[in-house]
Formats: structure tokens, C-alpha cells, sequence
């Protein structure tokens, strides 16, 4: 047996690769740090950050409070004006009834983001908890919350639109933010459930454990956390799909109905004068890609802050 | 070590662990049982170190964890001081669990990446606030870095910001912060390079002296066993083997299954190597969920008779070497038990 070498002090250069501050003269005047603390402070460096908030933002505001940019009456229109183009004061035209399609596209924000945004956290609240739940518990739990997601996850989505909300007779914000959380939440469950035992079985946990912590401490500290990013990966890309799906039930019929204003029924309609009147189809959707695309880049934001080997 | 005159620290007896093997998704029905540990006993006395070597899937990671209480036992029971811990829950075994930690053999993976490494260090002074008052967690977690041979102002950083032998090292801290007595160390180098390997052992000796601490050193490596080791287990396929000190173990091995294993380490010297014995095994170990009669090594070894299929043969002082005062009277579970010191055959 050769002779061990002892061990030495580490330090500073031993660290290598990694780009340091040099550590304060005071080492207990640094304040400790959490990996919230530390997400914030990344968050406020990403200018991706800032573009999709301050576009999330704009999309509230006008959700909240539509008249402040555009005056008109979302619901005045004028048949004489049908599909025409664009003209002084009405930038975006006009769509088959004679409606004002700035006003419309503008009006249009506070349903689809409605949908979009409470359906989203219903169905990732939900999701997250029962299939968090099945992922830590296991056993009886995992198999009964497994089976029902498999059930709800073999109900075709528009066929169970159709017989939901024609037999529930809705055709409001709330009816099909229900509607659309009872079939969205099995996608996240399977997530949460998956990400939930892979992070269940890494040591950390076992470590924790043979502390003493108890399930809470686990679940919070160490089993959340970690689980959380693909979480809202998928849910953030969720947003954008459940505000397509309400265009499509709209579209059919059955999800918002007129004199609703949203962006799901103006795309429906306006999907068969594509060719006649293109620019009725082009800013509601365009409004919907924008809002997509802001929600999954916050998303990819705050999912590369949550992660200390990003930064 | 092994004075017979001190109280063990912590007592195993006739410990079993059978992971069920099922069939069926809701209605779960059991088919048979991975024979994981099937009846181990040994003793570990304060401030030694007690070595547990075998191959891979022998179950030295799940004697670990049945130790800590991270598996449940099927049978069996773990002494600490005169008290069996495979029955205890809630307060009692959180109480118990200052006393016994353990250091993880991945470090890649049993530091959670997204916590600091003060929190790390700091989150068994969350779960034990009696252990030291909160103004003085920060100081103390410091110490424990300092302890270690880390800088103390690494606070701040997060694990993947360290080396592997770095990151053992920050283990080891999270092992101490609660001054246990007993550790248990899960294969703690093994996943280290040879150097660092060396470090961290020769850290770990030293942490030994400093604090009085009692090791379960399980490893697969023979040499950091010899060097780490007052006492050494050899184990196969859930069930020990061989045990007694070190010098008996390697110089004067009698279970045949000693013997392979030792002929397999690799000598530095060419002329020695090419007069010494390999015993190579044939075969490959039995699974465990259905491990062979009588002795479990009988179907890998040279002087299996009928005797060894029909008799279990069981840990003790084998008949030939009872009373005699030879480094070779240690306890092995052989019928056939002989000395055979392969390490230095010429």
C-alpha cells in the first residue's frame, strides 16, 4: 500500500473554471443566500425576462381595462363595411359583420387570456399536486391517480368538448376554463409524477431523510425545487395550446359564444375569408402568437433562473 | 480494537432485508423476494473502524441503508447502545439519527444542486434547532467547511461550482454538523479518482482521531479498506462471509471466497506477480432472489462437496482452529475453511 498523500487545505485556484467573485474581506457580513434570491437577481439581468413581462403586462392591462387604446365599441359594426381593408381610423379593417378589427382584436385579449391564463394554473395546480402526490407516495395512490389520468387522457378533446359544453350549456369564461382543466391537468400530472420520483430517488433526498426531515421538509426543500422546471416547461407551452383550443371549441361552437369577443372566434371565422380578407385573420392570430410566445420565453426565463448551473 | 471488554456501539443481529418481487398492476401479487441481506450479524465497537467489502449487488449498500433506517427491515435488529432502531419511528428515530449519519458514495448526486452550500451544510441544524442555536448555525457551518479543509467563505456557492473530491468533502461536513458517533460510509471514495481517493480517506482518518467517531466503511476496494480498517466483513450474496481484524483477514484468510477475492488485487511488483496464485472463479453469482442451498458460494467454489449444499455453514470460529491461538481462529463461514494466504504466496 503506497503511502497516502495528505490532504491539502483547498484554495481559491482550486475551484477552477468556474468565474468567482472574490470573496468578500468580511465573510459574516455576506448575507446568505437562497436559490430564490439568487433566481431574482438572475431574472433582473436576462432582457428576455423583461420583454415577455413587460408584453404580459401590456396584455393585462388592456385585458383589464380594453378602452384605454382603442375607443370603439367592439360590438358596433356596419354590414356595408364588410371585409373591407384598412382605412383612417380603423388601421386593421373590418371583418365579414362590418366590425372594427382593432377594437375586436384589442376587446378580444381579456377572454382568450382569460382561458388562457386559469386554465393554465388550474390545470397545473392540480396536476401537480395529484401527480406529485402519486410520484412521492406511491403504491395505492400512484395506481389510482394513474388510472383516472389514463381515463381522462383517452377522452378524445374535442368530442368531449362537444358533449361537455353543449350538455353543460356554457359557452362562458368559466365554464370552459373548467371544461379545459378537467382534460389538461392528466399532462402535467404525468410530468409532476415523473419528475417527482426521479427527483425522489437521488441521494440528496435519502440524505435528508437520514437527518430526520420530515415529508414536508422534503417535499418543499428538496423534492419541489428540483422538480419544478419541467413543470413549467410544459405548462408554459400549455398556455398557448389551451388558447388555440379554446379557438377551436369556439370555432365549433360550443366553447365562447358571440356577442363574446375573443381571439379563438375571430380566427374562426375569419379561417374561411383567408383568402378574400387575409388581414382579418392576421392580427388576432398574430395578437395570440405574441401572447404565446411572450408566456413560453418568461417561462424559459424563470426555468434557467431556477437552475444555479446556468448562471 | 475489538476489545471484548468495551460495550459495542451498535449491535446487528440476524438482519434480513427481502425486496418483494410482484406481479399484477393493481391487484399486486407476490411471486418471490430479492434476497437482498439475508441474515447478518456483527458488532462495531466506539471508535474503530469496521470495513465491509463484496462484490457488486452482495447487499453492503442495503446493510447501509437498513443501518440508517432508510429501508425497513424485514427482520432482524440493529442495536445502537442497547436499543433497536429498525423499530423506531417519529421522535425516538429522529433523536437516534444525530447520533448515526452517513456519508453518500456519489457526491455528484446526494448534494441537492439547488440549495447553497451553507444551506446543505446548515439543513441538519433546521431539522435539529437544539443541536446549536440559530445566531450560531452560520459560525458553526463555517467550522465544519474549515474541518473539512474547504475555504469557509464557499458559503454562498452551489454544489456543481466544486470538484468531486470537493463536493465528498461537503458530504462529510453534513455528516458532522450534528457530532455523531457513529458514521456509515457507503462506498465514499469509489466514485473519486485515485488521488482524490487518498485525500478524502486520509481526511476521514484524520476526522476519526479529532471527534472519536466509529466507522462502517463499505467499499468493493480492498486497498482503502486495508488502509481505513480496524476490522473488515467480507460479504456474499446478502450473507457474511468472513470476518476478524484486518491482519487476519488479509494475511490469513480462510473462507475460500476470501481467498479469490484477495488473489484479485493487483501486485505493484513484477517478479511477486508472477509467482503468486490467481484463483479465478468461474460462473457468475447467483441472483439472490434465488440464491443456491446450503452454503450460497458452493457454486462458484473449488472445494464445494454434498456437504455444502445441505448445510448452511454459519459464522463462527471454524471446528479446526477452535481454541488454537493462530491469526486464522477468526469467524468464517465455511465447512471447509483452511488457511491460504494468497497475498503473499510465492
Amino acid at each position: 500500500m503506497p503511502e497516502l498523500t495528505d490532504p491539502k487545505p483547498l484554495t481559491e485556484a482550486t475551484v477552477a473554471g468556474v468565474a468567482v467573485p472574490a470573496a468578500p474581506a468580511d465573510p459574516q457580513r455576506e448575507k446568505a443566500r437562497s436559490l430564490a434570491g439568487d433566481a431574482w437577481r438572475d431574472l433582473r439581468r436576462k432582457p428576455m425576462f423583461y420583454i415577455s413581462g413587460l408584453l404580459i403586462l401590456f396584455l393585462i392591462v388592456i385585458a383589464i381595462w380594453p378602452s384605454a387604446i382603442a375607443s370603439g365599441n367592439p360590438l358596433a359594426c356596419d354590414l356595408a363595411k364588410s371585409q373591407m381593408g384598412p382605412t383612417g381610423g380603423h388601421p386593421f379593417g373590418f371583418d365579414t359583420q362590418g366590425c372594427d378589427v382593432y377594437t375586436r382584436t384589442v376587446y378580444g385579449a381579456r377572454d382568450s387570456v382569460a382561458v388562457g391564463i386559469l386554465t393554465t394554473l388550474g390545470a397545473t395546480v392540480l396536476g401537480s399536486l395529484l401527480g406529485g402526490l402519486a410520484g412521492f407516495f406511491g403504491g395505492i395512490w400512484d395506481s389510482l391517480i394513474s388510472m383516472v389520468s389514463n381515463i381522462f387522457f383517452g377522452i378524445p378533446i374535442l368530442l368531449g368538448g362537444v358533449v361537455f359544453l353543449s350538455v353543460v350549456k356554457g359557452g362562458s369564461v368559466a365554464t370552459v376554463t373548467l371544461f379545459m382543466v378537467l382534460l389538461g391537468w392528466p399532462q402535467i400530472a404525468r410530468i409532476a409524477r415523473g419528475a417527482v420520483i426521479t427527483a425522489k430517488q437521488q441521494d440528496y433526498v435519502q440524505a435528508a431523510r437520514a437527518l430526520g426531515a420530515g415529508n414536508t421538509r422534503m417535499l418543499l426543500r428538496h423534492i419541489l425545487p428540483n422538480a419544478l422546471a419541467p413543470i413549467i416547461v410544459v405548462s408554459t407551452i400549455a398556455l398557448g395550446t389551451y388558447i388555440s383550443l379554446e379557438a377551436t371549441l369556439s370555432f365549433l361552437g360550443v366553447g365562447l359564444k358571440p356577442p363574446a369577443v375573443s381571439w379563438g372566434i375571430d380566427i374562426s371565422q375569419a379561417s374561411n375569408q383567408i383568402r378574400n380578407a387575409p388581414h382579418m385573420l392576421l392580427w388576432p392570430a398574430g395578437a395570440l402568437s405574441i401572447t404565446v410566445l411572450a408566456f413560453i420565453m418568461l417561462g424559459d426565463a424563470v426555468r434557467d433562473a431556477l437552475d444555479p448551473k446556468l448562471r | 480494537m475489538s476489545d471484548s471488554t468495551l460495550e459495542p456501539i451498535l449491535s446487528v443481529r440476524n438482519l434480513v432485508k427481502h425486496f418483494p418481487l410482484t406481479q399484477g398492476i393493481l391487484f399486486k401479487k407476490q411471486i418471490g423476494a430479492v434476497k437482498a441481506v439475508d441474515g447478518i450479524s456483527f458488532d462495531l465497537y466506539p471508535g474503530e473502524t469496521l470495513g465491509i467489502v463484496g462484490e457488486s449487488g452482495c447487499g453492503k449498500s442495503t446493510v447501509a441503508k437498513l443501518l440508517m433506517n432508510l429501508e425497513q427491515a424485514t427482520s432482524g435488529e440493529v442495536f445502537y447502545k442497547g436499543q433497536d432502531i429498525t423499530r423506531l419511528s417519529g421522535r425516538a428515530l429522529k433523536a437516534v439519527r444525530r447520533n448515526i449519519q452517513m456519508v453518500f458514495q456519489d457526491p455528484y448526486t446526494s448534494l441537492n444542486p439547488r440549495m447553497t452550500v451553507g444551506d446543505i451544510i446548515g439543513e441538519p441544524f433546521d431539522i435539529h434547532p437544539e443541536v446549536a442555536p440559530k445566531g450560531d448555525r452560520r459560525k458553526r457551518v463555517q467550522e465544519l467547511l474549515d474541518v473539512v479543509g474547504l475555504n469557509p467563505e464557499y458559503l454562498n456557492r452551489y454544489p456543481h461550482q466544486f470538484s468531486g473530491g470537493q463536493r465528498q468533502r461537503i458530504g462529510i461536513a453534513r455528516g458532522l454538523a450534528l457530532n455523531p458517533e457513529v458514521i456509515i460510509c457507503d462506498e465514499p471514495v469509489s466514485a473519486l479518482d485515485v488521488s482524490v481517493q487518498a485525500q478524502v480517506v486520509n481526511l476521514m482518518e484524520k476526522l476519526q482521531d479529532e471527534f472519536g467517531l466509529s466507522y462502517i466503511f463499505i467499499a468493493h476496494d480492498l486497498s482503502i479498506v486495508r488502509h481505513i480498517s480496524d476490522r473488515v466483513g467480507v460479504m456474499y450474496l446478502g450473507k457474511m462471509a468472513e470476518i476478524g481484524t484486518d491482519a487476519e483477514i488479509y494475511d490469513h484468510p480462510t473462507h475460500p471466497y476470501t481467498q479469490a477475492l484477495l488473489s484479485a488485487v493487483p501486485v505493484p511488483d513484477p517478479e511477486a506477480r508472477e509467482h503468486r496464485e490467481r484463483i479465478i472463479l468461474t460462473g457468475d453469482v447467483p441472483s439472490p432472489a434465488n440464491p443456491p442451498s446450503g452454503c450460497r458460494f458452493r457454486t462458484r467454489c473449488w472445494k464445494a462437496q454434498e456437504r455444502c449444499s445441505q448445510e448452511v455453514p454459519l459464522l463462527a470460529v471454524p471446528s479446526v482452529f477452535a481454541g488454537q491461538d493462530t491469526p486464522a481462529a477468526h469467524e468464517s463461514a465455511c465447512h471447509f475453511a483452511a488457511e491460504k494466504d494468497v497475498v503473499h504466496a510465492a
